[in-house]
C-alpha cells in the first residue's frame, strides 16, 4: 500500500531582495522543484540532501503545515493541508529544532496532555508509554519540566510524544542533531526496533549519514529541490563507482605483481609491504586466495565504500 | 509498536475532556509563576490608588459629587474592579502567539489534531481560572481596605458578573488572537500590538468610564466595536449602573461579540494556514 504519494510537488518562495537604494525586488526561489515520491507502508526512507536542498520544506508540505505551490500530495490517502487535523491523528512528527512538548510542565504531564489531545484510550496510552519508557529510558527524567531537560533527553521525549498516538507515518527532521554518541545510538537503536516492528512508515531526514547507513534501505537524495537519487545505498555506490577495497600487509614485497581480473591495484606503500586493491567484479575471497598462493599474508582488511564520500560526490555533481 | 489498533473516539465527551485537560495544564503553568503574580499585583495596586485618586478628584469637582452619573463609592469600585479585570480579562497579554508565528514554533500547534483557535482558547480559560482567584480578587480586596466600595444590592448581580467576566475574557481572547495573527502576514506584529494597547486602554473603559465621552461616541463604541465589552460592561454590572434587565442585555451583547470575534479568529486562522509560510527550517 502506498502511504505517501507525491507527484510534481513544488514550493516557490517569494523573497524580497534589495535592488538599489530604495527598490526591493521580488524574486522567486524554487525550494522544492518537482519532487516525485512514493513510499510504501512499513518503509523507512532516508531523505537527504545538502543544506537548503528543500528537505524541511518537503516535510512541511507532507505534514500539512505548508501549502504546496503545485503538485499532487497524498499522505494516508489524505490531502495534507485541507485535511490537516484528520491527518494529524495518523502521523507523528519530530522537527529536531522545535519542541512539541509543554515547556513548563514535567515531561510526564506533556504525555498525559497528548493523550487527551489525540484522544487515545487510557489503556492504549499506558501500553505504549510503558514500551517507550523502557526503550528510551525515560524514567530518569520524566518528572523534570521540559525546559530543564538536556537536548538528548528532550529528543527522547519528543520521539515518544510523536509516537504515543500510534501514528501510521512518522516524519523525522534531523532527530539526532546535536546529540552525543550515546544518545545518537539510543535513538538509532530505537528507530531500528521501530523499523523491524514494521508497522510504522518512517521518513528520516538527517545530515548524519551513519543514521542512514544503519537504518534506511532506501535513500532519496534531493538537491536544489529535485530528486537526484532514489534507490538503495548500494545503487548509489554503483552509480558513482565507489568500490570496496582490500588492503593486504605482506611479510615480503611481491616478486611480480599479482593480476586478477576485476581487481586493480590502487596503491602500494614505499616498502612494498602494503598493497591496496579496489574491487570491481572480483570478490575479496578470490583476491585473497590468489595472493595467499604467492605470498605470505600478515594481515587483511576489507574496507566498505564510504557513504560520506559518495554523498559528497553526489552533492558536488 | 501499535499494540492496540482501534483508537475509537467518542467525540463529545472526549473533546470536552481534552479542552479541560489543556485548560488545567495552563492553570498549573500559571500557578508555578507566583513571583510574577505578586509583582503584577503590587504594580496593579499602585496604579489602582493613582487612578482612584484622580477619578475621585474629578467627582469631587463635579456637581453633586458624581462624575458622569457615578457616585463616589461606585467610582472607587469601578476603578478597583477595572484593576482586577485588567489581569483577568488580560487585555495586555504578552504576544506569545505572534512570537511563535515569527519563530516558526507555531508548527507544533498546527501539527495537533485540534483547531488552534479552540486549543488556545481552552488554554486561556485555564489561565482565566487561575487569574479569577488571584488577580481579580486581590485588587478588589486592596481597594476595599483603603476606600468605601459599593456592595451590589441585587443578588442576581453576582452570577451576572461572573458570566460577564467570562464573556469579556473570551471576547478579549479573540481580539488578541486577531492582533497576534497579523504576524502570519507581517511577521513583525509590533505595530498592531501597540495599536491594540492604545485603543484597548483608552476605549474599553479601562482608563476611565466611557460615560465620560460624548454620548454619540460612546454609543458608536458599543454598537460597532467589541471594546466596551472588555472592561466597561463587567465593571458596570458589578456597580449596578443600570437595572438588572438592562445589564443582562449587555451581557447578551457580550455573548454575541464573543461569537462574532471567535468566528473571525477562526476564519483568519484558516486563511493564514492556506496562504502563509511557516518560518524556519
Ligand atoms: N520561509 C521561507 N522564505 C523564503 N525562503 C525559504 C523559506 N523557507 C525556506 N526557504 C528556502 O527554501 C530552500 C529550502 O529550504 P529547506 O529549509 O527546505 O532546506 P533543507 O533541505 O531543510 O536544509 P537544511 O539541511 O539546512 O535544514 C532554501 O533555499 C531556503 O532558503
Ligand atoms: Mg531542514
Amino acid at each position: 500500500m502506498t502511504v505517501i504519494d507525491v507527484r510534481g510537488l513544488r514550493k516557490d518562495f517569494t523573497v524580497r531582495v534589495k535592488a538599489g537604494r530604495f527598490r526591493r525586488e521580488a524574486r522567486t526561489v524554487a525550494a522544492v522543484d518537482g519532487v516525485d515520491l512514493a513510499v510504501e507502508a512499513g518503509e523507512m526512507l532516508g531523505y537527504i540532501g545538502p543544506n537548503g536542498a528543500g528537505k524541511s520544506t518537503t516535510l512541511k508540505m507532507l505534514t500539512g503545515v505548508l501549502y504546496p505551490s503545485a503538485g499532487h500530495v497524498r499522505v494516508c490517502g489524505l490531502e495534507p493541508v485541507p485535511r490537516r487535523t484528520r491527518l494529524a491523528r495518523r502521523i507523528g512528527v519530530v522537527f529536531g529544532q522545535r519542541s512539541q512538548l509543554w515547556w513548563d510542565l514535567p515531561l510526564r504531564e506533556s504525555f498525559e496532555l497528548l493523550r487527551h489531545v489525540y484522544r487515545v484510550p487510557a489503556t492504549d496510552h499506558r501500553t505504549r508509554l510503558k514500551w517507550y519508557r523502557d526503550l528510551l529510558d525515560l524514567d530518569a527524567f520524566a518528572d523534570l519540566p521540559v525546559r530543564q531537560l538536556s537536548l538528548g533527553q528532550r529528543m527522547r521525549g519528543e520521539l515518544t510524544a510523536a509516537l504515543l498516538h500510534g501514528p501510521e507515518v512518522l516524519f523525522l527532521d534531523e532527530p539526532t542533531i546535536g546529540l552525543d554518541v550515546v544518545s545518537k545510538q539510543a535513538v538509532r537503536g530505537f528507530l531500528a526496533d521501530l523499523r523491524d516492528a514494521g508497522d510504522t512508515t518512517v521518513v528520516l531526514t538527517t545530515h548524519d549519514l551513519a543514521d542512514i547507513e544503519r537504518l534506511c534501505r532506501r535513500l532519496v537524495v534531493i538537491d536544489h529541490g529535485r530528486v537526484v537519487h532514489d534507490g538503495t545505498l548500494e545503487r548509489l555506490h554503483e552509480r558513482y563507482g565507489s568500490r570496496r577495497r582490500v588492503v593486504v600487509d605482506l611479510d615480503e614485497p611481491l616478486a611480480t605483481p599479482v593480476d586478477l581480473p576485476g581487481a586493480t591495484v590502487e596503491s602500494v606503500s614505499a616498502d612494498g609491504l602494503r598493497i591496496s586493491y579496489a574491487l570491481d567484479s572480483a570478490t575479496a575471497g578470490a583476491l585473497v586466495a590468489r595472493l595467499a598462493a604467492v605470498a605470505s599474508l600478515r594481515d587483511i582488511s576489507v574496507v566498505e565504500p564510504d557513504i560520506e564520500d559518495v554523498v559528497a560526490r553526489l552533492y558536488r555533481a | 509498536m501499535r499494540p492496540v489498533t482501534a483508537t475509537v473516539a467518542r467525540p463529545d465527551m472526549t473533546t470536552l475532556r481534552m479542552y479541560a485537560a489543556v485548560a488545567a495544564a495552563e492553570f498549573r503553568r500559571y500557578a508555578t509563576y507566583r513571583q510574577a503574580m505578586v509583582a503584577a499585583m503590587f504594580t496593579n495596586s499602585v496604579f489602582g490608588f493613582l487612578r482612584c485618586f484622580v477619578l475621585l478628584a474629578v467627582a469631587g469637582g463635579a456637581a453633586g459629587g458624581a462624575a458622569a452619573g457615578y457616585p463616589r463609592d461606585r467610582l472607587a469600585t469601578y476603578v478597583w474592579i477595572g484593576q482586577g479585570l485588567l489581569g483577568t480579562v488580560n487585555i495586555w497579554s504578552p504576544p506569545e502567539l505572534a512570537e511563535r508565528i515569527r519563530t516558526g514554533d507555531v508548527v507544533a500547534d498546527l501539527l495537533r489534531p485540534v483547531n488552534p483557535v479552540m486549543a488556545y482558547l481552552a488554554a486561556d480559560l485555564g489561565r482565566f481560572g487561575y487569574a479569577a482567584v488571584t488577580r481579580l480578587v486581590i485588587p478588589i480586596a486592596v481597594g476595599a481596605v483603603a476606600f468605601d466600595l459599593y456592595a451590589p444590592a441585587h443578588p442576581v448581580t453576582y452570577p451576572l458578573f461572573v458570566g460577564s467576566v467570562l464573556c469579556a475574557t473570551v471576547v478579549c481572547f479573540a481580539c488578541r488572537y486577531l492582533v497576534n495573527a497579523t504576524a502570519y502576514w507581517l511577521l513583525d506584529s509590533r505595530g498592531p500590538q501597540i495599536g491594540w494597547v492604545a485603543v484597548s486602554s483608552a476605549l474599553s473603559g479601562m482608563a476611565f468610564p466611557l460615560a465620560f465621552l460624548p454620548a454619540p461616541l460612546t454609543t458608536a463604541l458599543y454598537l460597532a466595536t467589541p471594546l466596551p465589552y472588555l472592561i466597561q460592561v463587567p465593571a458596570d454590572v458589578l456597580v449596578e449602573r443600570h437595572p438588572p434587565a438592562t445589564m443582562a442585555a449587555m451581557v447578551a451583547g457580550q455573548v454575541a461579540w464573543a461569537a462574532v470575534m471567535l468566528a473571525a479568529a477562526r476564519l483568519v486562522q484558516r486563511r493564514a494556514e492556506r496562504r502563509v509560510v511557516i518560518q524556519g527550517g
